[in-house]
């Protein structure tokens, strides 16, 4: 299996969102780096619209991602209430 | 050891970049200047298009118009991507609580029986039209010369696509998914629709990249925006209990006002750049103008019946009126 | 129609489809052809552009919703930066030499991805395709423009940065990355869309962006870290568009699988070319660094792309031909890289240094089979060298390769200790390349590379040279010439960082901000 992953800014904003995925995708590993976090994944990795929504205490819109995201790879799944990185192999 | 860096005073060498203090003088700089100006590659370039081999990549060479320096082509706006975009966010949150106020009363249920049809039937093909501007748009700036024009047109460009969609949020608010399509089938089909989607159609394969920004910023949108936005929302609708559809193309009428002054700035640096451009600038204005109005005939009889000719008339003079003002000569 | 009846919420795609390809037709008063004249040249056959799968969804409300919350975020953190001279918080001014090799290099090819991306946003003839090249090329404007504006501080105090535009068009070495975007834009639209969408974003841009603008954020550059990663926001949509349309055309028709991979093959290997420049950023312009290139290389080209391609595999793609000796080369680049940059630093927009020796001890453990054996002997040399005053400038100009435009600095494959050349005879002229790779690409196109407009030619025929000039006046100084033509500044702009100006005023400022006076 490869690895899929998704890279986030650090900072106030996505910390929760990170909590979010990490709790989310029990297999993932976060690796730091300054100012960024990369999260690996073997296969397949989702974000979830209802976990961060809990965590933040308001509707978060998936689309929202876009303003913290640094780079991703895998194929994307998006719908209304999850974002999904995958490879097909 | 904490080091306050803020309470060092120390003196520039230099206050801006020296393309830009070649330009303007060696003085604090806009961030429209420093983003715009000299931006594009003009020398050496490597090798000739395969999709146009006997240019270069940037040429000027792809429109008649000559100019000594592409740069004078100013935006009066000074939109560079952060001014244009935080700009036209504001907007959008304007156009926003348009739509939920209609949307949260149901105004569009409230609204007469033939004023929402008539608002489907003589908006929602303008879905299309806006469609044609985009794709002008993106061409002039993408074979265009000069990043103070290029930029703007790319702007322009996603405008464009922008009121295509607000007009698709207006079909799916006051109608359903079936009224697009009915739209598109008059678009495609109905007699009255076949003049204007020529008029556009001919434009999309338009060589000279000047003329096109003549012939769909400065004549088309010139003429269908005051007619459609202005005399049909809000003058006819809005007598007939159609205020609501005035509310919700109110981005239109933002929007062409503001571009207008933009666009009028580049026909006048146009002309005022030589008399041969001018001559330029009003053959191509002659020749789409004519072809325009007489597409935009039997819509307007749609949309304002026997007041129709006399709107038409109205169009015209105050469409010349502009043009004149551009220092078009006559 | 009643409209007391609650509508149907619309799903995210079917309405995308509304707000997008939907507002297309097919034209009846103007044919095909013409309207889209440039879709068939390259022989990619598409047979239904509505199996198009949008690589994101995001109309222009929400993208002028969500861009302006970035842009105002960037803007007020560049402000901050400035007011607060936040330059004199960078570990080391030597730092700032690679953010000068960011505005020349990197920044014109924003910009030309930006009207690359108009081209093809109105060439393709599907409609979804387009929305999502155009929305592109908005974006490639904007980091073109943070860039800059980013920037413009550094320009204010630091020599190198005054004149990118010119030099982009001139500067022997900045005719890399020019050649590689103009290679990419003269191309037909597929070939470009594969070359800068497929093959540079997704394969390749994260080992500029992601790691190198970590190391700019480990450096205390704010300014750039914040124009890196908002840059990056968007990039993951590009990489996704990049994506998509490898698997389109794919899918489209299974004769376009040997163009594509022709194309995969050619545009890795210009790629990884290229960013050659950025090994050595990474490596040696870095006071403080948070991984090798060869680790970046491994995680962001190696695992992901080794990913990437065993995914594609189902279509028939197979990885780069390149890709063997790519893998050798990762020991080998950064320091190949600037050990020329050393020795050409008097005709640069930045300056050069020998590492410290506790930095030659990091390269050590970080290339342990390749930098003590080859690399650091040399290095050490120099810096005797230098310290008896002999700092070593290379006055004679290098040949070129044809195709990627970079000095031959490379050695072959397998033996470090010889440069790799290689060369072809076209029409009863002779071209030299550094690579197999780069004689391949010439060879598959030769009417195209035989164009390309080559630095040192160009200053042999005496191109280069300031108007009016007169080389046969006596007393001429032809680089000095070259460098007036430039509008470099010899000796403030290049040189060794050892004793020059940004060094001394980035001294003074800070013992200034150290004092209470």
């Amino acid at each position: 299996m490869s690895k899929v992953f998704i890279a986030l800014q650090t900072n106030d904003d996505t910390r929760p969102i990170i909590e979010s995925i990490l709790a989310d995708n029990p297999h993932a590993l976060p690796v730091e780096s300054p100012a960024m976090v990369k999260i690996d994944a073997e296969g397949r990795l989702t974000v979830k619209r209802e976990s961060i929504s809990e965590r933040i205490g308001r509707e978060f819109d998936l689309q929202e991602l876009h303003t913290h995201l640094i780079s991703l790879s895998g194929h994307i799944d998006e719908s209304d209430d999850e974002f999904t990185l995958h490879w097909n192999d | 050891m904490q080091i306050d860096l803020r309470t060092v005073s120390i003196k520039p060498q230099r206050q801006t970049y020296g393309h830009i203090e070649r330009r303007f003088g060696d003085k604090p700089a806009s961030r429209y200047q420093e983003g715009t100006f000299d931006l594009q590659p003009s020398a050496n370039f490597h090798y000739r298009p395969t999709w146009d081999p006997d240019r270069e990549i940037f040429d000027a060479a792809r429109t008649a118009l000559k100019m000594q320096d592409w740069y004078a082509f100013k935006d009066p706006r000074q939109y560079y991507y952060g001014a244009w975009t935080l700009a036209r966010a504001r907007q959008q949150d304007t156009a926003e609580s348009n739509f939920d106020f209609v949307e949260s009363r149901n105004l569009g249920a409230l609204l007469p029986e033939d004023v929402r049809q008539l608002a489907l039937d003589l908006l929602l093909p303008l879905r299309h039209v806006a469609w044609g501007a985009n794709m002008n748009n993106a061409s002039v700036c993408a074979y265009g010369y000069g990043t103070a024009i290029t930029q703007p047109c790319m702007f322009h460009a996603m405008d464009n696509l922008a009121i295509a969609q607000y007009l698709t949020r207006i079909g799916l608010l006051l109608g359903d998914p079936g009224a697009l399509a009915t739209a598109k089938e008059h678009w495609l089909y109905a007699a009255d629709w076949q003049g204007l989607r020529r008029v556009v159609e001919d434009s999309l394969v338009v060589q000279d990249w000047f003329e096109l920004f003549i012939a769909q910023n400065l004549v088309l949108d010139g003429l269908v925006y005051p007619l459609f936005y202005k005399t049909l929302v809000e003058d006819a609708l809005s007598l007939r209990g159609g205020t609501a559809v005035a509310m919700l193309t109110q981005f239109m009428t933002e929007w062409y006002a503001e571009t207008a002054k933009w666009v009028d700035a580049q026909i006048k640096t146009a002309c005022a750049e030589s008399p041969e451009n001018a001559a330029l600038v009003r053959g191509w204005i002659a020749a789409w103008q004519s072809r325009a109005l007489d597409a935009l005939t039997p819509l307007a009889q749609r949309a304002l019946g026997e007041r129709a000719g006399a709107a038409l008339d109205d169009l015209a003079t105050q469409f010349a009126a502009r043009v004149a003002k551009c220092g078009v000569p006559a | 129609m009643d409209m007391q009846v609650p509508k149907k919420k619309l799903g995210l795609k079917e309405r995308y489809t509304l707000m997008t390809r939907d507002l297309a037709w097919d034209t009846t008063y103007q044919p095909k052809e013409k309207v889209y004249p440039y879709a068939d040249y390259e022989g990619i056959k598409i047979h239904d552009w509505d199996k198009w799968e949008d690589p994101f969804r995001l109309t222009m409300d929400a993208y002028w919703k969500y861009q302006a919350e970035k842009e105002r975020k960037l803007y007020a953190i560049i402000d901050a930066y400035s007011q607060s001279n936040g330059h004199l918080g960078v570990t080391d001014a030597r730092y700032l030499n690679a953010i000068k090799i960011f505005l020349t290099a990197v920044t014109p090819l924003e910009y030309m991805a930006h009207r690359g991306f108009a081209h093809v946003g109105r060439a393709f003839p599907g409609a979804g395709a387009r929305v999502a090249c155009q929305m592109q090329a908005i974006d490639e404007m904007r980091h073109a423009q943070t860039q800059i504006h980013s920037l413009s501080n550094y320009n204010k105090y630091y020599n190198g940065f005054h004149d990118a535009p010119h030099m982009f068009d001139r500067v022997w070495y900045l005719s890399v990355p020019k050649s590689f975007f103009d290679d990419a834009i003269t191309a037909g639209p597929f070939e470009f869309i594969v070359s800068i969408g497929f093959s540079f974003e997704y394969v390749l841009t994260n080992l500029l962006f992601v790691p190198f603008v970590s190391g700019a954020a480990y450096n205390g550059d704010m300014g750039t870290m914040t124009f890196g990663f908002s840059a990056q926001s968007d990039e993951a949509r590009h990489m996704t568009l990049g994506l998509e349309c490898i698997k389109f055309i794919l899918e489209q028709d299974p004769a376009n699988l040997p163009i594509v991979q022709r194309w995969i093959d050619k545009w890795c290997w210009r790629g990884v070319r290229l960013l050659s420049i950025v090994a050595m950023m990474m490596d040696y312009m870095l006071p403080k660094r948070v991984m090798s290139w060869k680790e970046a290389w491994e995680i962001y080209f190696e695992e992901n792309g080794g990913a990437l391609f065993k995914d594609l595999a189902r279509y028939g793609i197979k990885m780069p031909a390149c890709a063997e000796q790519i893998r050798q080369e990762k020991e080998h680049l950064s320091h190949q890289v600037w050990s020329a940059f050393y020795n050409y630093s008097g005709a640069t927009d930045f300056h050069t240094w020998m590492p410290t020796e506790e930095e030659m001890q990091w390269l050590s453990q970080k290339y342990p089979d390749t930098f003590d054996q080859h690399y650091r002997p040399r290095f050490e040399f120099w810096r005797e060298q230098q310290q008896k005053g002999n700092r070593f400038y290379n006055k004679t100009l290098p040949m070129l390769c044809q195709t990627c435009q970079i000095p031959m600095l490379f050695t072959e494959p397998g033996d470090p200790t010889k440069i790799c050349y290689r060369e072809r005879d076209y029409k009863g002229s002779k071209y030299h390349f550094c690579s197999d790779h780069c004689q391949h690409i010439f060879d598959n196109e030769p009417e195209k590379y035989v164009q390309a407009w080559l630095p040192v030619h160009q200053i042999y025929q005496g191109n280069c040279f300031p108007e009016g000039s007169d080389p046969t006046a006596p007393g001429f100084d032809p680089l000095a010439a070259v460098l007036e033509h430039y509008r470099l500044n010899a000796g403030r702009d290049n040189g060794d960082f050892e004793g020059s100006e940004d060094q001394r005023n980035f001294e003074a400022w800070r013992g200034m901000a150290k004092r209470n006076d």
